[in-house]
Formats: C-alpha cells, sequence, structure tokens
C-alpha cells in the first residue's frame, strides 16, 4: 500500500506548492496612499453623473468647484476656481470671475468658458444629480441663455427666482458643479453627447490628483497632479482598491497592506481599538436615519400614534451597542453643521407615555403593523432593537427584509406601512433636507415629485409654503429661525422618527496623518496626507 | 448539484456524437438555452424592483427618469422587449451594463479570466488530491483511513467557506505570513507587465515577470486551495463509492484468483472503469467553481464573476445578470460536451459504437 501513501503525499505536497513561495509584502510604498474600501456601487466618474458616496469622494480630490467651503464651519464660503462674485441688485443673476493663471492637468488653461460649459453640459445631459442645477429655473432649453460668458474670465448665471444666496453656493459645491476641461471633454464629443461616453471612465479635472484608471469593482488609481494651483500634494498616488468585506479590511489594515479601511464594521472598530499600529479617526457626515410612518395606514395616520411611537425607540441604547459610535442621538430633519439645524432630542424611550398617548388614540391594545428594512446587519439590528420595544405598549411590528433596491421601490410606490431610511443631504444648504422632509406640492399618486413627505403620504400645504419662504429669504438669521420653526413642528407631529445622525469612522495605519474627514463625501480629503516612515 | 454514479448513463450520453445525432443536439442546445433566457428575463422583469432606481438613483427629476425609462426600453410590451433582446443576444450583443456603462459582454470578458484561473487551479488541487483519496478510502474501507478522509471531506463539503476562507486568511495571512492577501496581485506588480489574457499566471510567465509570477501565486494558494479542498471533498467521496461498486464485480475477484498485483487491480483494472463516470463528477465540479464562488471571491475580493453577478443582481442591472446566466449556462453544457466526448476515450463500448 506505499503506493497509495507516496501518491497522497505527492498530491498534498503538490496542493500547497503555493504556502512555500514568496512572503507577503508588509509595508506601503511611501509615496502611495492605499486605501480599502467597497467601490462597487461606482457608476461613473463624469461630474455630471455621479452621485455615489464613493465617486464623489474621488472627485472631490481630482476635480475643482467655483466656490468651496471650510469643512469645520461650512458657513464660511471662498472662491476655489471664482476669484469673487457678485449677486445683481434683484437677487437673481450672479457674476462669477475666474481666478488668473489656473490650469487643467492636461494643461489647458482655466477660462470662464470651462465652467459655463460644464453648467450647460450637466443641465443638458440631465443625469441623477442635475436636478441640484435644474431647480434654479434652468433647463436644456434655456441653460444657453441663463448661463452666459461675458469676458474670459467672466460669465453670468441668471435664475429664475431670487433665491437664498447661499443655496446657489453651496449647489456649486456638489460633484456636479465641478468644473471640467472644456477642450479636453469636447474633443471627444461624438454625435453631441458632450464626451459622455468618454468622460465617464476617464478625466478632464484640475483637483490636486488625476484619475488615472477605474477598473469597475476593482481598483481606483489616482495620480499626482503637477499642474495643481494648490500646494504640492505628499503622496504621488493615492490607491482606492474594491474590498466589499469589513472583516477582511481589517486584516489588510493590521498586516500594513493598505493604509485605511473605510468599512469598518462596529465590531472591527472595537477589536482594533487595542492594536498600538492602529488608530481611530472619526468626523460627522451630514446622513440621518429616520423611520418614515405611512399615513395611508390608518393607525399610523393618527397624530397621537405617530408621537407615542416616538417614544417607544431606545435611542441611546442602539446608538452605543448595536451602531457603537458610528451614530449620535439626533432627531430634528436638519443635521449638526448644517445652518438653522435643531439639537434638541426631545425624545427617549418612555414606555408608560406611550401607552397612555395610545390608550387616548383609541389603541389601548396596540396594532400590528409591517416594517420594511434593508437586508445589511446594521439596519436589521436597529429594526430588531425598535420591534423589541415597540412590543411593550402592545405594537406588534412584522419585519420584512429586503435588498436595497426592493425596499426602495416598495417605498417609493408608497405600499408600506413602516420604512427605515437612511437619508444624506445633497448639498450642504438646508433646502436640501427641507425640499424632502418638509415639501410635499402634490399628494396625488401620480405626482411628478416623490420627496420623503410624499411617500410617506404626508399631505402638509402649509409646511410647503413656508419652505418656499425660507428658499427665498436672504437673511440668514431669519431664514435658520424659519428652518428651526419647521423643524420644531416636525419633532411634534411629523410621521418621522427621526434617530440618528450618521459618523464616519476609519482605521488609519498609525503613521498616516491627515486625513480629512468631512461632512459630504467630497469633502473627504487626502491632498494633505503623509505618511511618516 | 448531484450525479448519478450510473454507469449506464455513458451509453446514451454518447449518441448524439454520432453525425446523425449531431443536429439532434444542436436543437436540444438551442431550445436549452432558449428556455435559460426565457426564464431568467421574465425573473428580471418580475421581480419587485424597478430597474430605472438603478440607472439614475433615487433623487433624479421626473425628466431624468422618464428619459432613463425609454433608453431602457420598458415603455415596450414584454414580448417585444424579449424579442429585441434575443435578437441582440444572437448577434454577440448582451447589451448594456447599467452599473459600469460597458457592453456586457466586454465585462464578463474583464471579470471571467480571474474567475477561471481560481477555478482551475482549485480543480486540478481538488483531482490530484480527491481521486488518491477516494482510492484509498475504498481500499481501506471502514478503517481508520477512510474514516479520517471521511471526516476530512465532510469538514470540506459542510463547513461554510466564507468562514473557511476567514480562518484561512487569518492563519495563514495574518499571522503564518505564508501567502499574500485578499486580491489578485499586490499594487507593487500591478502594472510591470501587460495584461492579455486576463490570467495572470500566463500574463507574468509569458512576460518573463518572475517577481510578479510569484506574487501571483502567493495571492492565488489560499483561495485556489480553499476551492481545492471544497472540490475535493466531493470528489474523494464520489470516487469512493465508485471504486467500491468497481471492486465488489466478478472481473476483479477473477483478477485476484489470477494473481495479477494489488496495485495493479486497483490502479488498473478498476479506477480504469471507475474513471468514466468520474469525468462527468469533475467536470460538474469544475463547472460549480467556474460559476465564480460568490462568498469565496467575497472574502478574498477576487474580482471575478461570482462578485460580478451578484453585484448585479443587488442593483436590479438586469442585463449583466442575463449575460452572466447565459455564460454560465454555457459552461455547464459546453463541460457536459466535453465529458461525453472523454467517454468515447475512456469507455471502450462507446468508442466502438462510435
Amino acid at each position: 500500500m506505499t503506493h497509495f501513501t507516496k501518491l497522497v503525499a505527492a498530491a498534498m505536497i503538490s496542493a500547497t506548492f503555493g504556502l512555500t513561495s514568496a512572503p507577503a509584502i508588509a509595508e506601503t510604498p511611501p509615496d502611495t496612499l492605499i486605501q480599502a474600501w467597497q467601490l462597487d456601487d461606482m457608476i461613473s466618474i463624469d461630474p455630471a453623473e455621479v452621485f455615489e458616496f464613493t465617486a464623489s469622494e474621488i472627485l472631490g480630490n481630482s476635480y475643482q468647484p467655483l466656490v468651496g467651503y471650510d469643512v469645520n464651519d461650512v458657513s464660511d464660503i471662498f472662491g476655489v476656481i471664482a476669484e469673487k462674485w457678485e449677486v445683481s441688485e434683484d437677487g437673481k443673476t450672479f457674476t462669477f470671475t475666474i481666478k488668473p493663471d489656473m490650469k487643467f492637468a492636461s494643461g489647458n488653461p482655466i477660462t470662464a468658458a470651462d465652467p459655463v460649459y460644464s453648467i450647460q453640459r450637466a443641465v443638458k445631459l440631465d443625469k441623477s444629480p442635475a436636478f441640484i442645477l435644474t431647480q434654479f429655473g434652468l433647463s436644456a432649453d434655456n441653460v444657453d441663455q441663463m448661463v452666459r460668458q461675458t469676458g474670459d474670465m467672466t460669465f453670468e448665471l441668471e435664475m429664475d427666482k431670487a433665491y437664498a444666496p447661499t443655496l446657489l453656493l453651496y449647489c456649486l459645491t456638489a460633484t456636479v458643479g465641478f468644473v471640467v476641461d472644456k477642450e479636453l471633454v469636447a474633443s471627444h464629443e461624438v454625435d453631441g453627447d458632450f464626451g459622455y461616453e468618454w468622460l465617464k471612465t476617464n478625466y478632464a479635472g484640475s483637483g490636486p490628483f488625476t484619475i488615472r484608471e477605474w477598473r469597475a469593482n476593482e481598483v481606483v488609481v489616482m495620480e499626482r497632479n503637477d499642474n495643481y494651483s494648490g500646494d504640492t500634494p505628499a503622496m504621488a498616488r493615492a490607491i482606492y482598491r474594491n474590498i466589499p468585506e469589513g472583516s477582511t479590511q481589517r486584516l489588510l489594515l493590521e498586516q500594513g497592506d493598505i493604509d485605511i479601511a473605510r468599512n469598518l464594521g462596529a465590531e472591527e472598530i472595537t477589536a482594533l481599538a487595542d492594536n498600538p499600529d492602529i488608530k481611530i479617526e472619526d468626523g460627522i457626515k451630514g446622513s440621518i436615519y429616520y423611520m418614515g410612518l405611512n399615513q395611508k395606514n390608518e393607525a399610523l395616520a393618527n397624530p397621537l400614534v405617530t408621537q407615542a411611537m416616538k417614544y417607544l425607540v431606545d435611542y441611546q441604547a442602539i446608538a452605543d451597542t448595536i451602531m457603537k459610535g458610528k451614530v449620535k442621538v439626533h432627531q430634528a430633519f436638519l443635521p449638526e453643521g448644517f445652518l438653522g439645524a435643531l439639537m434638541d432630542n426631545p425624545y427617549s424611550l418612555d414606555v408608560e407615555k406611550a401607552k397612555s398617548l395610545l390608550a387616548e388614540a383609541g389603541y389601548p391594545d396596540g396594532f400590528t403593523v409591517t416594517m420594511d428594512t434593508r437586508n445589511t446587519p446594521e439596519i436589521t439590528a436597529i429594526a430588531e432593537a425598535i420591534q423589541q420595544t415597540m412590543a411593550q405598549a402592545g405594537i406588534t411590528i412584522e419585519i420584512i427584509p429586503g435588498d436595497g433596491q426592493q425596499t426602495l421601490t416598495k417605498y417609493r410606490a408608497r405600499s408600506h406601512d413602516i420604512y427605515i431610511g437612511r437619508w444624506g443631504p445633497d448639498y450642504q444648504d438646508p433646502h436640501t433636507n427641507a425640499d424632502t422632509f418638509a415639501r410635499n406640492p402634490d399628494n396625488g399618486d401620480d405626482a411628478a415629485s416623490k420627496p420623503l413627505a410624499w411617500r410617506n403620504a404626508w399631505d402638509i400645504p402649509e409646511l410647503t409654503a413656508q419652505a418656499d419662504a425660507a428658499v427665498l429669504e436672504s437673511d440668514p438669521a431669519k431664514r435658520a429661525e424659519m428652518y428651526q420653526a419647521m423643524q420644531k413642528q416636525e419633532q411634534e407631529d411629523s410621521p418621522f422618527v427621526i434617530m440618528f445622525q450618521e459618523i464616519e469612522v476609519l482605521g488609519l495605519r498609525d503613521n498616516v496623518e491627515g486625513f480629512i474627514i468631512g461632512p459630504s463625501f467630497n469633502d473627504n480629503s487626502f491632498r494633505n496626507v503623509t505618511k511618516t516612515e | 448539484m448531484s450525479v448519478s454514479p450510473a454507469n449506464e448513463g455513458g451509453r446514451w450520453r454518447a449518441l448524439p456524437l454520432l453525425g446523425l445525432k449531431a443536429g439532434k443536439l444542436v436543437v436540444t442546445v438551442a431550445i436549452t438555452f432558449l428556455g435559460l433566457m426565457v426564464v431568467t428575463f421574465l425573473i428580471g422583469r418580475v421581480v419587485p424592483v424597478d430597474p430605472v432606481l438603478a440607472v439614475v438613483g433615487d433623487r433624479a427629476s421626473k425628466s431624468t427618469y422618464d428619459a432613463a425609462y425609454i433608453a431602457l426600453g420598458l415603455d415596450k410590451p414584454l414580448y417585444y422587449q424579449f424579442w429585441i433582446y434575443l435578437k441582440q443576444a444572437l448577434s454577440g450583443d448582451l447589451g448594456m451594463s447599467v452599473l459600469t456603462k460597458k457592453p456586457i459582454v466586454e465585462d464578463i470578458k474583464r471579470v471571467f479570466p480571474a474567475t477561471l484561473e481560481l477555478a482551475t487551479c482549485g480543480i486540478i488541487i481538488g483531482t490530484l488530491v480527491g481521486v488518491p483519496l477516494g482510492i484509498w478510502g475504498a481500499v481501506r474501507q471502514g478503517r481508520l483511513p477512510d474514516q479520517v478522509i471521511r471526516v476530512v471531506g465532510l469538514v470540506g463539503y459542510s463547513a461554510p467557506i466564507f468562514w473557511l476562507g476567514l480562518l484561512g486568511l487569518l492563519v495563514f495571512y495574518a499571522k503564518l505570513q505564508w501567502v499574500a492577501g485578499p486580491g489578485r496581485i499586490d499594487i507593487a506588480y500591478e502594472y510591470n507587465f501587460t495584461q492579455t489574457t486576463g490570467i495572470l499566471l500566463l500574463d507574468t510567465a509569458m512576460q518573463g515577470q518572475w517577481d510578479a509570477f510569484r506574487n501571483v501565486v502567493a495571492h492565488l494558494a489560499l483561495p485556489a486551495t480553499l476551492l481545492g479542498y471544497f472540490s475535493m471533498a466531493y470528489i474523494s467521496r464520489m470516487t469512493r463509492s465508485f471504486m467500491l461498486a468497481e471492486l465488489g464485480q466478478e472481473y476483479i475477484t477473477a483478477a485476484r484468483v489470477k494473481g495479477v498485483p494489488e496495485w495493479r487491480i486497483i490502479w488498473v483494472h478498476a479506477l480504469r472503469n471507475a474513471a468514466v463516470p468520474l469525468v462527468t463528477v469533475i467536470a460538474l465540479s469544475y463547472a460549480g467553481l467556474l460559476e465564480g464562488s460568490v462568498l469565496t471571491e467575497t472574502v478574498f475580493a477576487w474580482p471575478g464573476l461570482g462578485q460580478y453577478l451578484t453585484n448585479s443582481l443587488q442593483n436590479a442591472d438586469m442585463n449583466a445578470v442575463l449575460g452572466g446566466t447565459l455564460v454560465i449556462g454555457i459552461i455547464f453544457v459546453g463541460l457536459n460536451l466535453l465529458s461525453d466526448l472523454l467517454y468515447t476515450v475512456l469507455d471502450p463500448r462507446v468508442r466502438r459504437r462510435t
């Protein structure tokens, strides 16, 4: 029988052929920043189309907007490509002057023709983020007249109404307002597509880094832009690797194969806290976690019931034990950091109070409803915690798990009872959230726009009018008061149980300094990152 | 995938190889694919997911939404949409991916080599280890080696591959540092060579980039061994039962009576006959690995077909799902045909008929 034993042994050796070769490389190159991130939602790197967190961050480091803001105090707005701007008497026209002597990565000079082309292009292509610009009354038909070049370095942007000046400026800081290299993009135009086919996988910007390569679901490779007008970044290269699994990211980080892990789960963060080679950094983000209670459901349409349910969530326990530092309790529709954000958190778990409200509403024994939840570990855990506390007052919740697209389709069709949602603002102006939480111009089933208020069938003509007035108020202090009043009212009687504001947490190798976590993903910056030996 | 160990299968399976039956085979394959496409297409349209959302996202204005709705052809009746799809597919165009904005064919060309490389290494390991182990188990039936092989096989077949993968990374990558981590190659080597075939072992070897080649091997070793272990478990069990069936036959007794050495009885007489159904088992295991092991690819951040399909499915990118399903169908039909062809080589009875 020795034949078998020998053969088996030989087979075993051949099976383990790889194990003896090439040890793992344990350190990333000193001039290269390597990050692990779940990149599988990226569909484009064209500023006119990008709307995903991942691609927004990548564009934020490779393109430049006309204007920017201080990430620590977003009310401080300054010019980036624009040197200055003026608003006309009637408040409807902005005149921008472009900074002299700036260049794109291609070497082409930046002139007023570039931002004009970029805005016209985004409006005409009409991709997902286009509404951020078209809300100013711009359309494919009129944008050539409304956005016009008036000199080599000046252009005008005309709006249909005199909106609060900061609204336009904040909207121009969003990725859809980033300035593309007109000459380069136009040279790739095919059949009047504004270079769309080309730019969705290519680069034409002026930011600190260029995008050398994007391979979907695999890698994004960025290189220092030698024509960048600001301080030269210390890193020559920045690479994002698509690593979908948080536990895999943790292993790579501990081994030193990556510098920053971006999708660590609560458990991984806890485990890494003891590792002296790793540090954890966090920053507050604009996303809000909330529960939407559909007003088409008879029980949920009762304001006493919605208020009772706001007393039936153990906010602090969920933040501490389930989310472990990835959220903080926040109960108003404007996140911290926004003009007019209300910082009161009036609700906490109070079963007795909820029971008496339910009795008053005519539901002394509670009722049964369904809750649609995305099947991610965190949302599922939050849903289960809520199910448990609601049960204490007799409200039975049946959880219906589904993947993201499936639950969203149902939510947009208004056929849910309760939906757990996460809403991220589209730009830094309070209107972005007021527009969805406090505006519902048409509550009909075939309405053209589907804000969150519509999705929960909440008919609010008065609040809609208040939100419309607030967006036209030019005095920031008055405007802030208007938003505070709206948030207070929503805390009382809205069908939104607003629970948390998101905190982004990352794990970094100890030698990595200078990564900036901003309020939105296109503010996250590695321009100033350095690595010590 | 359950495979009947019955030997009889070999006879009728080989029949289509007769010239006359070739036409019948083409028709069968065509019907199989049409069925596959109809079912996948319908599932894609019946699932309660709005495919436009995958294109434009949740925030888009009504005009953006409507433009995408028409661009996807969703305003046309279902049968018409299918007809268009069928016509395009026949001309080799599987449509565009909503997610990657590239033609599906191009996407699959990009992701499939990664899966092919991993699955091929996996099946080689699985066969080289699994077949001898199965034979050994059959020869030592009921004794210690048999029991040990059974337990080892059971663990391989029943333990979640996701968990084994993480455990393997923890031990061999994080602690012992014998292998490289997740991914196909270190960034440092990524641009040292050009990807022509997409199979990195071949690309690096052909261009003489031996450092990069070693790095690819270091990355491949753990996931390939894991997939090899997984298929080994199944192959060794099947080998054992095929061998047991053969060893109980009268011709074996006759050979023993004649005084043929035991090793010859096992390796020449019995294995030769057991090899016929074994080929199907190995071919189908290989096809299973080529589907792209979703969990393995996720744990090892392996940009292959499994990850591509899952990601497409989760984002309601139905063209990509349809295209991927078709490719998998082609693999299964192709490997089935291949194993049928191998029958003629291995089984003299089939050879005589053809």
